[in-house]
């Protein structure tokens, strides 16, 4: 049971990197892959944070009468990566503009279709 | 005041140069001064090589923060070599760039097709200079997101639903990547790779350690388009601008492929894939990849494409090295990554010489064009005797590493498989000959096709040439390999 409960955010973790990965896969529609993408990406955002956490740690801020902080670390990491998912998301979004430009649609299968009849 | 700072300026140097590019009005000044960046980084990196060819190797900090607390730039012969390959591809592709990428892309565009390159050889020469692995990320993701921007500028629209399959599969690499670098973070509290790879014997057999190895592995195969998660390479090659092909294919997986080596056998240590199933996986992967790999490209009916797939064929010789994790192993698959630079870069270089000319990479198009472009042709037939393997060039002496390291192993299944693999490159290549040279189209078809320009002939015929003489003198490929082996593989011998 402590295994489940006790782990929560982990468990958190695990199926929120799923949904989003599946997601990607399995959903055609250019925008919603970049979504799932985009969910996959924060799912490893939440399991940096929770590893950063130290129990009854305080926020790491130097106070006089607090001898436990957290990991700051993690969550500096976890910054960079944010921007890096905002970059991506960005770029992969002008592409899906770009895309509906030039084939008029943004499901895969019509898009493959196109380029296969010419 | 350079010597000291060196292994950081061949990063900082395109890094300040990608914005300052960006401002410059279009027409030839940013296509002048990104060149001009990439002969200083080129000096540079020979002079890094040098300091660092004897076995020595430069630790430096950035900032002042002493590792593993700051960020360590760790420079020994397999990164000095790297690099090498990276800025030499980076400073003949750019004064190739100039005509193709004039005809290719629309003028409005140059600057920021600059500013994009120098970015991506930021990214490139960041992963093979830092020392540190959450900064291997993100060099990773500065040269893929300037990548899957440069290759969306393709003339044609697949080029945007290619970069698109790109920037899926690769954000799902360097995703993965991130989880288990996130993973090893949370056992060992250390992301400098020296002081990782001194905490994780202890943890070897822990199972966290164990799962993040895998999300890295997968990651990077994901990067380096290990058959089968290849899918997004064939279509980016296709559709890129040819210039864009010809930097990616020569040096793209060739720095995934290094940061294998590097996290394999510097951080893990090669003990880890021996006691789990790995090293059989690689093995099984490459030789599948070849053999089928081959085939798809015989199948091909664009050139750009055969050579494609052709280079996912070569990743399996090169993962194959690894997989063996031997010293002679390794040693071919350092010789490996910078000949298969050379070659695949003349090729697709000679290849776009000829889109270049008559606008299409199709082979149908291309009958009786070897006899309108004799040197394109010559390029292309020597070139492609490289990447068959024949004596005399630079594919030859990196076969003959992994042969010998493959009977070295007793493993004559493997050994004949690399034979068949090269049997199957005649069959390409001859193909792409037969219709330059032995087809012969309508004479009007290409009445006025010229010999391609001396811009584009001179980077081609220098890597042709490379081809050769590395195939002659192996001291710096195969001296630097044994070299960076040494690092690589301490306690092997």
């Amino acid at each position: 049971m402590d295994l489940i409960i006790g782990h929560y955010n982990y468990w958190l973790v695990i199926i929120i990197m799923m949904a989003g990965f599946y997601t990607v896969i399995s959903q055609g529609n250019l925008v919603k892959k970049i979504a799932g993408l985009n969910i996959f990406q924060v799912s490893v955002f939440m399991l940096y944070i929770s590893i950063g956490n130290v129990k009854g740690g305080a926020a790491p801020i130097i106070e006089s009468d607090i001898s436990v902080y957290s990991n700051p670390l993690p969550h500096v990491l976890i910054l960079t990566a944010i921007v890096v998912g905002v970059a991506t998301t960005a770029l992969g979004l002008a592409l899906v503009v770009r895309i509906k430009e030039a084939y008029g649609s943004i499901e895969e299968d019509e898009i493959h279709e196109q380029d296969h009849s010419l | 005041m350079i010597e000291t700072h060196l292994s950081l300026l061949i990063v900082v140097l395109p890094l300040l140069a990608a914005p300052l590019v960006a401002i410059l009005p279009n027409g030839r000044l940013p296509w002048a001064a990104s060149t001009l960046v990439s002969f200083a980084v080129f000096a540079m990196a020979c002079l890094q090589l040098f300091s660092v060819s004897t076995g020595n190797i430069i630790s430096y900090e950035l900032g002042g923060w002493a590792p593993p607390w700051g960020i360590e730039y760790r420079i020994d012969a397999a990164n000095a070599l790297v690099a090498l390959i990276v800025a030499g591809i980076a400073a003949i592709t750019l004064p190739y760039a100039l005509l193709s990428v004039e005809k290719e892309i629309p003028a409005k565009q140059h600057s920021l097709f600059y500013s994009a390159f120098m970015l991506c050889l930021t990214g490139l020469l960041g992963i093979t200079q830092t020392g540190d692995i959450f900064n291997l990320f993100v060099f990773l993701e500065i040269s893929s997101l300037s990548t899957y921007a440069l290759i969306g500028l393709g003339r044609k629209r697949q080029a945007l639903t290619a970069a698109y399959q790109y920037l899926i599969m690769g954000t799902i690499g360097a995703t993965f990547f991130l989880i288990g670098v996130g993973l090893l973070y949370a056992m060992t509290g250390t992301l400098n790779m020296v002081d990782l790879s001194e905490r994780l014997p202890a943890l070897a057999e822990h199972r966290t350690i164990q799962t993040a190895f895998a999300f890295i592995m997968v990651g990077f195969a994901l990067k380096l388009a290990l058959f089968p998660l290849h899918l997004w390479l064939p279509n980016a090659y296709t559709y890129a601008p040819s210039v864009i092909t010809v930097f990616l294919a020569a040096t793209a997986t060739k720095v995934a492929v290094y940061v294998m080596l590097r996290v394999i056998f510097s951080v893990f240590g090669f003990s880890l894939i021996e006691d789990t199933p790995t090293d059989e996986i690689f093995l099984l992967l490459c030789v599948m990849g070849i053999l089928m790999m081959s085939f798809y490209a015989i199948n091909q009916q664009d050139s750009k494409r055969l050579l494609a797939y052709s280079s996912v064929a070569q990743i399996g010789y090169m993962m194959l090295g690894l997989g063996f994790g031997t010293v002679l192993g390794v040693t071919a698959t350092m010789v490996h990554l910078f000949n298969h630079a050379l070659m695949k870069g003349a090729l697709f270089m000679a290849v776009g010489a000829i889109v270049y000319r008559i606008g299409s990479s199709r082979i149908d198009n291309m009958a009786g064009l070897g006899k309108h472009m004799p040197w394109t042709f010559a390029a292309i037939i020597i070139g492609g005797l490289s990447l068959i393997g024949v004596p005399g060039t630079a594919g030859f002496i990196s076969k003959w590493y992994l042969v010998l390291a493959a009977i070295e192993q007793q493993n004559w299944f493997i050994v004949g498989v690399i034979l068949i693999g090269s049997l199957l490159a005649v069959v390409y290549v001859w193909k792409l000959v037969e219709t330059l040279y032995f087809k012969s189209a309508n004479e009007n078809a290409h009445a006025g096709i010229k010999e391609a320009p001396l811009m584009l002939l001179v980077p081609t015929w220098i890597l042709v040439l490379a081809n050769i003489y590395f195939g002659l003198n192996t001291e710096l490929t195969v001296g630097t390999a044994e070299q960076a082996v040494k690092l690589l593989l301490p306690g092997v011998q």
